[in-house]
């Protein structure tokens, strides 16, 4: 029964994403990109990779949606139409998917449990999660403990990107003439303020968010969750709040300055789990070294880098958002 | 069974090669950038495909209960790595094409290259 | 018997919100105007999730999962009648017009 539901989504993905080519109007776009990421998201569910559809579900269609719809009120609103023959670039896409569909009859079919990628590593993870880290999630644990070199990486990834955003948006464009409205009377950053009903049900839903995201951070161990879901569902409430009550608000509540700290912060945290196993005689990232009980020791170290990278993840894309809401006022 | 494994990585090529057209053919900077988060969710599906294992769950471990199946976690961990990277690169990308349209005051990729153009 | 009639329930529940389900989709692509197809969406926002999640609730029992998913009938009863109307408020204050029956027979009476 369920094959053919997810015949269903898989078509369904296919149609969406020959819609988001053909669509003229880029908010329309926009829209259909954060609904392509959703039935991903519900995919990746039926493929049984929970987090991963719990972290493309929030950051796929949550946070990309609202940075592409920052940048399209910065930008153009339609795309040109151009009277360009397209066959010599119809005729290479539609060769490589032949030769793509081609190589794929060499795959394994779909739950061989004698695939090769079941073979070497994955059952010795599966099985000595219990007796080595002692939580449930194993996704959680090769993410945090025995990968954790990689997932430092993609802190930093996340470091840079945010800075690099913030470089390319310091740079003050020409004043316009008419630019007398201080900009705090200004109806761009007053938000939805003359909408009543949104901004109720948003003030009795934020703090249920926030818990939510702190739910999600904290029970990484124990079911789907974990930092980077945790800091983009934070990150989304805090934006909510953001377009509700006007963008000087949520400013003033968790100001610039802070926002940079949290960046920083979370990586520096990081790394310095990673520089306290050194001191305490255990490689880099070591955390058996960290308690008197190594499996202890790694559920204390897994537990601080899963905050690092929820406090840089929620500050680096509420940075980004701040950016580019702001570029208007400039 | 089969046709549903199989089905699965066709979709895979023809949503990649759909974005791929979408980035080679596209006139506007943001139509390209659309095209490439297409690309880069085609790339997860075909990693999860290849994590599922035939009556498997969720590889979280269910205590007191022996001999379960569970799914292939180390596709899933390097795809969540991934799909974070991919907003990472999409953000820094649109920074880049705001900061384009107020340098040039188009994004449309002719008009940008016929103002390059020494004339 | 318990377990029977709440099966019975719960299948009911579950055919009749995705029939529920379906007149909203066939409505968002037939009807004519804007408004009119924002109707017919809210339709599986409100009686279709509500049909859905109350027959897979019926179907968890007195588990943790019943109350999760209480919950999340709790939210989405909440954000989506909220989402219609900030929809419907942007496509007034931008300059569409509902058109009333007056408006269409001037319409149909020019042509």
């Amino acid at each position: 029964m369920i094959i053919i539901f997810a015949v269903f989504l898989l078509t369904l993905l296919v149609i969406t994403a020959i819609g988001i080519v053909r669509a003229e109007n880029l908010f329309v776009a926009v829209m259909l990109t954060s609904i392509f990421s959703l039935i991903m998201a519900a995919n990746f569910f039926i493929l049984d990779a929970a987090d991963v559809a719990l972290t493309e579900a929030a950051i796929g269609a949550g946070v990309t949606t609202v940075i592409f719809l920052g940048a399209l009120s910065l930008t153009a609103e339609r795309e040109k139409k151009v009277d360009v023959s397209r066959g010599l670039a119809i005729c290479v896409v539609v060769a490589t998917a032949l030769v793509l569909i081609y190589a794929t009859f060499d795959k394994p079919r779909l739950g061989d449990p004698e695939a090769p990628v079941h073979q070497h590593v994955a059952p010795w993870y599966l099985s000595e999660t219990e007796t080595l880290i002692g939580i449930p999630n194993v996704v959680t644990a090769v993410l945090g403990s025995y990968r954790a070199y990689d997932t430092l990486g993609e802190v930093f990834v996340v470091l840079a990107a945010c800075i690099g955003v913030l470089f390319l948006f310091s740079a003050r464009r020409e004043k316009k003439n008419d630019n007398t409205l201080n900009s705090l009377t200004s109806p761009k950053s007053i938000g939805l303020q003359h909408h009543f009903i949104p901004r109720v049900v948003g003030r009795i839903l934020l703090p249920f968010i926030i818990l939510f995201g702190l739910y999600v951070q904290f029970h990484g161990e124990y079911g789907p969750g974990g930092g980077f879901q945790a800091g983009a569902i934070l990150a989304t409430g805090i934006i909510l709040f953001a377009l509700l009550e006007g963008e000087q608000r949520a400013l003033a509540a968790i100001p610039s300055r802070a926002l940079l700290w949290m960046v920083a912060g979370g990586a520096m945290l990081y790394s310095l789990v990673g520089v306290v196993g050194l001191l305490l005689g255990g490689n880099f990232l070591d955390y058996s070294v960290l308690s008197t009980d190594p499996v202890f020791g790694q559920q204390i170290g897994i537990i601080l880098i899963e905050l690092g990278v929820g406090i840089t993840v929620c500050g680096a894309l509420l940075s980004i958002f701040h950016a580019f809401a702001a570029r208007e006022n400039y | 069974m089969e046709l549903l494994g199989y089905y699965n990585y066709w979709v895979f090529a023809i949503v990649l090669m759909i974005g791929f057209y979408a980035v080679i053919v596209s006139n506007n900077l943001i139509k390209k950038l659309l095209g490439l988060a297409i690309f880069q969710s085609a790339v997860f599906l075909m990693y999860i495909t290849m994590d599922k294992v035939e009556g498997g769950t969720a590889p979280i471990i269910q205590a007191g209960v022996t001999d379960q199946i569970y799914s292939n976690p180390l596709p899933q961990v390097l795809i969540l790595t991934a799909i974070v990277v991919g907003v990472s690169t999409t953000a820094l990308g649109l920074a880049i094409v705001v900061r384009i349209k107020e340098a040039y005051g188009t994004i449309e990729e002719d008009e940008i290259l016929a103002q390059d153009r020494p004339s | 018997m318990m377990e029977q009639i709440i099966d019975i329930i719960s299948w009911i529940m579950l055919t009749s919100g995705g029939f529920f389900v379906l007149i909203g989709g066939i409505g968002a692509l037939r009807l004519p105007n804007f408004y009119t197809r924002m109707h017919a969406a809210s339709v599986t926002d409100t009686m279709g999730t509500f049909l859905i999640l109350g027959g897979v609730i019926l179907q968890a029992g007195f588990t943790l999962a019943a109350i999760k998913l209480l919950a999340i009938l709790a939210f989405l009863l909440l954000t989506s009648p909220t989402a219609s109307y900030a929809l419907a408020s942007a496509a007034i204050l931008s300059g569409l017009k509902p058109e009333t029956k007056a408006m269409l027979d001037e319409g149909a009476k020019a042509q």
